[in-house]
């Protein structure tokens, strides 16, 4: 598979002691996914990063095989994966370890979806039996938080079970919003498949249809014209302008700081404005496509440069004040801490992982695009594992953010009559690509037969982290929890899928 | 003290609308609209191609453009916006900057308009605007996601910011559905979310309006058909006002939401 720099096949028997060699080894565990055939055959696929390199380990369990040894037990991280997978193909990770439903709870023996599997799939009935609780013991309650919850929020619902203040045990049931996306992909073509990929994580939507035309190039064998690579770019920072100003929004909201949170949401409506502007959408959709882009900036480079020099300083001005406002700080030092083993042993992404000191930027680990030769530092320095490192390191990739996206248009000013967008030939193969989205490393598996997909499967970086928020709970308390989850920077309709 | 300083900075940013039209809310892609076609009565030119319509249809990836005969509409309730109409054929289809595109009917988010019962439209309104008397200077909302990508909500939030600031219209956000008026409900209408929606609309009292925000929301958008959705949330909850968009733009949410109090009128009511 393209994209992968070492592929192996191995037994399913042994795919879990593979796994859990190859992190002994250094590797991270990225991401397990499975792909269903036309034969009744599942692959699973376990993704690794090593380095600057994605490396994946293939184990195909043939017709009437529906179980294989957990990967769980010897690699936790692989826990949400596995409960996903189990969902959707009603294959048993055998010995894993909690395998309550995570994206669909079907009764048993219920058909299954299969992602990739061209076969007839109809309508579903869900099990939603309410789940037994985990802690015993005097005065211990149960509190379910959502799935409609107190304000306006994705649906999820939180499982806390508790004494009163503390939260000693947390559940994430994220089953709710579950859309059937990655069999809905296997339907279509390259193009509508294209437009689905924006709308997985609706807030990243640059991010997901530059991964997915990054894995389709890929297929092709082409590449985006260089100027198409400087708007991709444009496109995706400011995305995450946006992105990090609605995490801030949450956390000033929550303390109850009414003025920053006036001016910060402006800001970020700004910026969303500004977006509207370049391309006739808020969210940047319609901008990114396979080799390439879909047309020049509607406005001059040049107006554009001042529009975000002015944004930069306003935006600027009030995070140094806000970062500098006690009763704002207080609620968020040493609260959510994520200890840098756990962090590391779960592979945890984007700033989550960053504020604990974890460095795994995929644009600096794996340059893509136009962060090939833009000059760009990746955010480091802040170990603290606390609400606090985080937004600190969302602070730091807003300065960056400005940074590239300032050199992409200086450069785009310059570029005389440029091509956007070079043809793709035949399509069939497949391929893994990655991006650094705003919640951290995103990656696509991309699997076309003739220009119409066969199995795509958006790995978010939502649904990684999601899975480690119960361990930021050591010692936080029900008022805690806001600033918990907004420092997490989670969007749900990527974990639920 | 520098935080109150920092406030008053800059005066009033907040948008006029609804009193007054909004420059930026007129320059948004707020919905596709059909352009000439070929003129009643004259011969097509020899040439012309067989089957053009057919070819019209096959643009859509929602297949929410409709062509009988030389009649083409586009059924803004299915229409992700994508454009690509647009960039192939800019003789029929159009971006229309307008965001006033919610309706109080299904079928009134086709257009340009069929001709529709006006005495059943009438007597909808005059229904709905008896139900809501009451609410108009003070109304709660209480949103709901019923499978949505995560954009509408950004979109829903951004009416509390400073732009357009909701709460001058006497327009609040609530969280319990007790105190709610307004159910406003983002998503492609997931089997998940169903029970939890029926159960929030249960909750509310009386009057209430429940207003489908996004294509998503109207009829499932990209997402339908999929085993997980129904295709839109009208299937779990009776829907007052639909508002096309994918996303909606708070501008576009703002006027689904003072039609469904009966602040604004619909665009097909007499003036």
């Amino acid at each position: 598979m393209k994209g992968a720099a070492l592929s192996r096949q191995v037994d399913p028997e042994l795919l879990a002691e593979s796994v859990a060699e190859e992190l002994r080894s250094g590797a991270r565990f990225a991401a397990l996914a499975a792909a269903g055939s036309p034969d009744a055959s599942t692959t699973l696929r376990a993704i690794l990063a090593r380095g600057r390199a994605l490396e994946m380990l293939e184990a195909r369990l043939t017709r009437g095989r529906t179980s294989y040894p957990a990967l769980t037990p010897l690699v936790p991280a692989a826990g949400w994966y596995e409960r996903e997978i189990h969902d959707l193909f009603g294959i048993e990770p055998v010995g894993h370890p909690r395998l309550d439903p995570l994206v669909l709870p079907l009764p048993l023996g219920a058909p299954r979806p299969r992602p990739g599997d061209p076969r007839r799939f109809g309508h579903v009935e869900l099990d939603t039996a309410p789940l037994p609780g985990h802690v015993s013991g005097e005065g211990v309650f149960t509190i379910p938080y959502g799935p409609v919850r107190s304000g306006i929020f994705e649906s999820v619902e939180f499982l806390v079970e508790t004494t009163g203040e503390e939260i000693p045990h947390l559940r994430t049931r994220v089953y709710h919003k579950h859309r059937g996306l990655d069999r809905r992909f296997g339907e279509l073509d390259v193009g509508d498949a294209l437009l689905l990929a924006e709308r997985v994580e609706g807030t990243s939507s640059v991010a997901h249809a530059l991964a997915f035309s990054q894995a389709v190039e890929a297929i092709a064998g082409v590449e985006a014209p260089r100027p198409a690579q400087l708007v991709r770019t444009l496109h995706a920072e400011l995305e995450r302008i946006a992105s990090h100003l609605d995490s801030m929004v949450r956390h000033t909201e929550g303390g109850g700081q009414a003025v920053a949170y006036a001016r910060l949401s402006r800001h970020k409506e700004e910026v969303l404005r500004l977006r509207a502007r370049l391309c006739g959408h808020r969210f940047g959709r319609g901008v990114v496509v396979p080799g390439g882009v879909t047309g020049a900036l509607q406005i001059e480079p040049g107006d554009t440069l001042r529009d975000l020099r002015m944004l930069e300083a306003a935006i600027a001005e009030d995070c140094r004040a806000l970062m500098a406002t006690p009763s704002f700080l207080d609620r968020l030092r040493g609260t959510g801490m994520l200890p840098p083993e756990i962090v590391l042993a779960h592979g945890a992404l984007g700033p989550v992982a960053r504020g604990s000191g974890l460095a795994d930027d995929v644009r600096a680990a794996r340059p893509y695009g136009a962060y090939r030769f833009l000059d760009f530092e990746e955010a480091s320095g802040f170990e603290e594992g606390d609400a606090l490192a985080r937004q600190r390191v969302r602070l730091a990739e807003i300065d960056q953010a400005f940074h590239l996206a300032r050199q992409a248009l200086e450069e785009l000013a310059g570029t005389p009559g440029p091509s956007w967008r070079v043809a793709l030939g035949p399509l069939t193969g497949g391929a893994l690509s990655s991006v650094e989205a705003p919640q951290g490393e995103l990656l696509y598996l991309v699997e076309v037969e003739g220009g119409r997909m066969r199995r795509v499967k958006p790995r978010c970086a939502s649904f990684h982290n999601l899975a480690l928020f119960p361990q930021a709970f050591r010692g936080d308390i029900f008022t805690d929890f806001v600033f918990i989850e907004a420092s997490f920077g989670v969007s749900m309709a990527g974990v639920s899928g | 003290m520098p935080w109150i300083l920092r406030g008053l900075r800059e005066g009033i940013v907040t948008s006029r609308y609804p009193r007054r039209p909004d420059g930026f809310g007129d320059g948004f892609r707020g919905a596709i609209q059909v352009v000439s076609g070929p003129e009643p009565g004259i011969q097509e030119a020899p040439g012309a191609r067989p089957g053009a319509d057919a070819e019209l249809v096959e643009l859509c990836p929602t297949r929410a453009i409709e062509a009988e005969g030389d009649e083409v509409r586009v059924d803004r309730g299915r229409c992700v916006l994508c454009g690509r109409c647009v960039a192939s054929r800019p003789d029929r289809f159009a971006f229309s900057p307008s965001v006033e595109t919610s309706a109080l009917t299904r079928a009134a988010l086709v257009v340009p308009e069929i001709e529709e019962d006006d005495a059943a439209l009438a007597a909808l309104r005059a229904q709905l605007h008896r139900r809501v008397r009451a609410l108009r200077r003070s109304v709660h909302i209480r949103h709901v996601d019923a499978g949505s990508d995560g954009a509408e909500e950004w979109e829903v939030a951004a009416l509390g910011n400073p732009l357009y600031d909701v709460q001058r219209l006497g327009i609040y956000f609530t969280a319990s559905p007790r105190h709610a008026d307004v159910l406003l409900v983002t998503g492609a209408g997931t089997i998940g979310m169903a029970g939890p929606l029926r159960a929030t609309y249960e909750a509310m009292p009386e009057p209430r309006v429940v207003v489908a925000a996004g294509t998503d929301a109207v009829s499932g958008g990209l997402i339908h058909p999929s085993y997980a959705t129904e295709g839109g949330v009208g299937a779990a909850v009776p829907v007052d006002v639909w508002v096309p968009g994918s996303p909606p733009s708070p501008f576009s949410l703002l006027h689904g939401i003072l039609l469904g109090i009966g602040v604004l009128q619909d665009a097909r009511a007499p003036s």
